[in-house]
This record gives structure tokens, sequence and C-alpha cells, in this order.
């Protein structure tokens, strides 16, 4: 197969890379150069493609670079910027995979003729017996990143390889290591890659976005103190509120950007019976309503038991907006946030969107 | 020319990105980095040999260049040319540099360092004299002075030719007292030099974009022009350019200045010939081609062309796939195509931009290698439209 993989200048990509070329794959490696602005988290940097260069070469695959910096910028900082102003929590590396690796990538890929996009997410891609595609999540527990690319549906799963969703991570750097790749022993990245380390995201959205003062006030409206940006605050947060001391522990528990005001209470008051999730995309088939399914809210979170109350139509679209029932009440997810669906043995992706 | 890396029979069109070292280049340097080794600025025998050669290589650049022999700076490339000429006029007169939006990088980013003034260009990319004369009076009316004016002579993504006559005359009128500097560096192969070197103070070329060694530029600085200069140090150059002269550099340049100049006009003829045919094996079998800047305009180097409705980077894949070096805009410190400010500044729109291709030129293109391009670029075009 000629496959088209997606080198980071990190361990996971580059292994992926290697284990395609061992199996005898036409492999090209590709880094995407996404971000044109400041950065100093590493992520996008010239040293990243330099590493990925390097290891290219070390196993003999070509290499390119394709600058998505417009399409970034559109489909992910912006909006990015645009949730924090209705004063939602988004997660950009979901709409990066959504927009960037599963989409412009791979739609470029399919026109320069390969087989397949690889990339060193750790998930894995398995066909069912009926020959359905599903995500299932990688065999490293503590590195599955299944929640990230939940929303690759049949055409996009068909087309895609993740060669180290079977590894463990130390596994991969061993293999790395084997290999005397320069990644071997490159940290993890964590941050988002536009975020810079020193100004972080307040700074930057600092320069977009004016931030505006909101009141912080108690369940009953009492104003307690007050705080800069309104747009910074996400509900479940309980530092930086700059609240008396003394007093019992108090968490956001809602945001009010247009109004100006955070609601703080106790954490007990963030419990949830339900959540709405908008903008949902199936890996195949929705499960049918009463389905009981593992939910999963965060990218390291643990998951929890809900049953799939509702299923609803979404600007046109059907099955876009679910309304799940935990079995047990939980805390409340920030809006913004992506919720995953998992089957109930928690390890097929079933789907995922957006929590409102 | 079918040349071959890993076995894939390339045919080359990057001439204008760098060109295949001329034979005569590599022969004249050859013995200056191996037994001819000596440092030419030493006062034993050895060192005298070098010198001579160093002095020789210097006399024969100043008769193509139509300049003094003490006119002729050697440096490492047209970039530190560039960067000597503008920083070293800004920092020996003060005031305000000026150039044209079309500029190379190693000009632009030095004028916009300097807060300096970008002039606009015409569709073609040549800067607008009405223009300048404007920015020039502009400057002078807010009592300040004009301390460097540096308009390329050939655009080195679109290949059109600068009036430098026309430019001079403006900045003589304009601003009698500034630098006026050229980047020559893609003019070496098509222009005659001397015309260049006649009307402006400073003149800027590359040595491996007419078949010299990478690694090596020549400032020509006009007697009584006075520059900072850019790197100091052992006072080489005559204190305008130190550092240990580079023996075998400045020979193979010389030879590749010659052979470039003695060949020049039937070189001319025949890739002019070239390019009329794979200009018109382009256009007229695609549909939305443009030829960026009419051949009239352009040097026979450079064949340029924005294709609506595909993207570069995927175009020059495809054309690597068949065997096709070409490029498109200038590449990044990643290696990732940047938008061009060419383009842009000529005002084409970004449906023809997105899909820039310049195919470049030079003394190894044959008509096989055009033949080949051709079938190339239809078939990759025609896929990426599909």
């Amino acid at each position: 197969m000629k496959v088209l993989v997606a080198m980071s200048g990190g361990v996971d990509s580059s292994v992926a890379a290697a284990e395609l070329r061992r199996e005898g794959h036409d492999v090209v490696g590709v880094t995407m150069r996404l971000w044109g602005g400041e950065s100093d988290t590493g992520c996008c940097s010239v040293s990243d493609v330099d590493d990925a260069r390097r290891v290219a070469q070390q196993l003999r695959i070509d290499h390119l670079v394709f600058n998505f910096s417009e399409e970034f910028n559109d489909a992910v900082v912006a909006p990015y910027v645009d949730a924090h102003r209705n004063g939602d929590t988004p997660n950009p590396c979901i709409e990066c995979n959504r927009h960037l690796k599963f989409d412009r990538l791979s739609q470029r890929a399919r026109l320069l003729g390969f087989d397949a996009v690889a990339t060193g997410h750790h998930a894995r891609i398995e066909r069912q017996p009926s020959g359905v595609w599903r995500v299932a999540r990688g065999a490293d527990s503590a590195k599955d990143q299944s929640y990230v690319v939940h929303m690759l549906d049949q055409r996009e799963l068909a087309y895609t390889l993740f060669p180290v969703g079977h590894l463990t991570k130390s596994q991969v750097r061993e293999r790395a290591r084997e290999l005397g790749l320069r990644t071997a022993a490159k940290p993890d990245s964590q941050d988002v890659c536009f975020i810079s380390k020193t100004g972080g995201r307040e700074t930057f959205l600092g320069h977009r976005i004016p931030f505006r003062r909101a009141r912080v006030m108690n369940e009953s409206g009492e104003q307690l103190g007050e705080v800069d940006a309104v747009e910074l605050v996400t509900i479940g947060q309980r530092r930086g509120l700059r609240l008396p001391g003394g007093s019992p522990k108090q968490f956001v528990l809602d945001v009010d950007v247009h109004a100006g005001t955070v609601v703080v209470g106790d954490e007990s008051r963030l419990a949830r019976d339900v959540i709405v999730v908008r903008g949902m995309s199936w890996s195949h088939e929705p499960p049918a309503v009463g389905a009981s399914v593992k939910v999963q809210t965060s990218a390291h979170g643990a998951t929890r038991e809900a049953v799939l109350e509702e299923i609803l139509e979404e600007d046109g679209r059907s099955s876009a907006r679910v309304v799940l029932r935990w079995r047990e009440a939980q805390r409340r997810t920030a809006p913004g946030q992506s919720v995953v669906l998992y089957d109930e043995g928690d390890r097929l992706v079933l789907g995922g969107g957006i929590a409102v | 020319m079918q040349m071959s890396t890993s076995s894939v029979a390339l045919a080359y069109f990057d001439h204008a990105a760098t060109a295949p070292m001329r034979r005569e280049a590599i022969e004249a340097m050859r013995p200056y980095l191996d037994d001819q080794f000596a440092n030419p600025s030493g006062s034993h025998r050895f060192s005298r040999t070098a010198r001579r050669a160093v002095d020789e290589a210097r006399d024969d650049v100043a008769d193509v260049l139509g300049c003094a022999p003490g006119e002729v700076v050697f440096t490492s490339g047209g970039t530190e040319a560039d960067n000597a000429a503008i920083f070293g006029a800004v920092r020996r007169h003060g005031g305000v540099a000026v150039c044209s939006a079309a500029e190379h990088h190693a000009v632009l980013h030095c004028v916009e360092h300097l807060r300096g003034e970008v002039v606009a260009v015409d569709r073609n990319g040549v800067i607008d004299i009405d223009a300048l004369s404007a920015t020039l009076s502009e400057v002078v009316d807010r009592n300040e002075r004009v301390s460097l004016v540096s308009v390329m002579a050939v655009n080195n993504e679109v290949g059109s030719i600068t009036p430098m006559r026309d430019v001079a005359r403006a900045v003589r009128a304009g601003a009698p007292g500034a630098v006026l500097h050229s980047d020559a560096v893609q003019a070496a192969c098509w222009l005659d030099l001397r015309d260049i070197v006649l009307v402006t103070d400073v003149v800027s070329l590359s040595a491996h974009k007419f078949g010299g060694p990478k690694g090596m530029g020549i400032m020509v600085q006009k007697a009584g022009i006075m520059l900072e200069p850019l790197i100091m140090g052992g006072g080489q150059e005559r204190d305008r350019r130190s550092g240990t002269t580079n023996v075998a550099g400045i020979v193979a340049t010389a030879a590749a200045l010659r052979a470039t100049t003695t060949h020049r006009e039937s070189e001319k003829q025949r890739v002019g010939g070239l390019k009329s045919r794979l200009v018109a094996g382009i256009t007229s079998q695609l549909p939305d081609v443009l030829q960026t800047v009419p051949s009239g305009l352009s040097v026979d180097g450079i064949a340029h062309f924005c294709i609506a409705d595909v993207e570069s980077e995927a175009m020059l894949f495809l054309l690597d796939e068949g065997g096709v070096c070409a490029s498109a805009a200038s590449a990044c410190a990643s290696g990732a195509m940047e938008p061009s400010h060419v383009l842009r500044a000529m005002g084409v729109e970004s449906r023809f931009s997105k899909g820039a291709l310049r195919l470049s030129l030079g003394h190894t293109t044959t008509v096989a290698d055009v033949e080949r391009a051709i079938e190339v670029i239809l078939a990759s075009v025609k896929r990426l439209r599909r």
C-alpha cells in the first residue's frame, strides 16, 4: 500500500512510519505546518519539522511539508477564540483532528494517489465481522487517544491507519531506540500548540478578544467578588476566583458571559443527572434509544455509565443531538468539551459530540 | 538534461533556485581545493600564487561587469551582498531605505527591519516608477533623507525585467544623494550586466545561479560609494568584507561568469525557444492557466504560471513523482510553501495564485526536458482538477 504518514516530529509518529516501512508499505512522511504564529511549546515548530525529516531520512522514506496554516487558523484557532468569547471551554486538538488530519490531509492524500493516511495516535481501528469499522481503545490504557479521534466515520476509518495503537508507550520508545531514531526520548507534547507556555491562554486570548469583568455571586445572587475575564472561567473551576479565604470551597456552577456573572457554590451543586451533547458524529449507526453506553468527557478522564435517553435532530441533521441519563449523578461537564460514547464494554467508540 | 538521483531520471526546471555548476567553474576551482590551498593574504611565495589567482579573477569579473577591479567585492552570496548594501548604506548615511514590494526577501526583510518604505509594483511585478517617485518626494517632504533605493533587475519568482534605466532616472531626480542598489541575482544569465552596473551604485550577484559554486557572491560597489562593512575582521576585500579569502570560490565564480557571458546571446536564443515551446505546450492545452508575466517582459529562463483550481504543494508532489523538479514560491524555515508576496503585490487573485508554478530553465535544459515537463504537468493538473 502507498501510505502517507503524518509525522509531527514526535516519537509515536516516528515509530508509526517505521512500523509501516517494516510491513513493506510504500511510505511517505508529511509534516503539516499548522500554526503560523509564535509558539514556545515546541509543537509545530521548525525543530519538530527537523526531527520528522531526520527520522524520515533514517527510515529511507521521502518527507514533505504541507502548509495548512490558513485552514488551521480558520478551522481551529478562530473557533477556539469564538468559543471562549461565548463562555465555552473548547478542545482545539479534537477540532484539529477533525478538520486537518482526517479531512484536509486525507483529502489531499486521496488526490495524490495514496491508499491510506496514518498517524501515531494510540488507538486501534478494527473491522467488525459485519464489515463495520470501529475505533477501539489503544493497547496502552494510560496513553489511549481514542477520545481525540472519535469523529472518524466509516469512510475515514477505512482510509486511516494507527500503526502504534497495538503498542504501549514504552514499546514505542523501545522501538525508536532500537532504530536509533532521534525522537526516542522526546517528551510527549501536552499543550495546545498555538498557546505559548510563557504567555498561556490568557495572553493568547487577551490579544484577540476584549475580556469582560464579571461579578462572582452565590446562588442567592449575593455578590462575593469579581473576576477580570469571564471568558477564562470554566465550569467546575475552584481556583483563581479571588474569593475571600476562610469560607467553604466554592466551585463555579455557571458562567454567563453576556450577563457578566459567575455563580459559585458547593461542589455537590455541580451534580447532574443528564448531559446533552450537540454536534454528534457517529462512527456508524447510532445505537438504539435506551441503550447503555460508557461516556468519557475529557481526554484522560474516567468513563461513566449512561443510558441513551433521546436522539434528536439538530440544524437539519438527524441524530446530531443526544440526551444521556447518567446511571449515577455526575459532575457537570463544561460546555464546549468533547463527550465521547463507547460501547458497553468501554472499548469501541460509537460517536461523540460537544457538551451543551 | 536527464539527471539522476536514486535511479529516477529527472528533468530539472529549478535553475532559478540553483543551476548545475559549469564544467569551467569546477575545473577552475579544483587546484585551489587541492594543492594550491594557500591563504592569499600571506607573505610567502605560496600565498602569492593564490593572490594572483584572486587578482586575475577580480580583473575578469570587472571586465565582464564593466567596472573597475577595485569595485568588485566578493561575498558569501547574493543575500550577503544585499544585506551589505542595505545595512551598509543606512548605517553609513542614516535615513530611509526604499525598495519594491516584489523584492527577494534578502532585500525586503532588511528594508522592513529598518522600517523603510516599500513601493507598489505593477501587475507584472515591476516597480511602479510613479509610485517610487511619489515615495521619494514624501520622504524628502518630511525632511528625511533617502539613504538607499533597492530595486531588483529581474524578479526571482515571476522573471519580470525591471527597466533599471528608468528606475535610475527617477532615483537621481527624486533622491540625488541616495545609493541605488540592484539585486541582479536573476539577471546574470539573461541580461547584459554592464547595462545594470552602468546606471546603479551597488549590484548584487550570486554565483550558484550562473553555474558557479554556492557560498559565493559578488557585490559591485562603485568607487566613491561609501558603505559601512557588514562583516569586520582582518580587513580583506579592502576592508569592505573581512574573512579569509575563498580562493577556490572566487576563481570558480569568475570562470562561471565568463562562460555565462560568452554564451549569453546564443543561450538566450536557445533557451528562449525552449521557453516558448513550454509556454505554448501548457497554455494551449489547459484552460484557466495564466502565464503570469508575458514572455516579452520576462527573462528567457523563467516561465511562471498560475494554474486555477489546483494547489502548488499538491502539484509539486505529482511533478516530483513524474521526475520534474520545479518550484512554486519561496519556502519558509520549515520547508513549507509560503503564499507568495510577489503574486500578492501583483494583485493576482487567490484562485490563481494558489496554483503558482515556476519552471526555470538554464544551460543544461533540453527539448526532451521540455517535452517531459509538458506531459507531466498536463497529466498532474488534469488529475488534481478531477
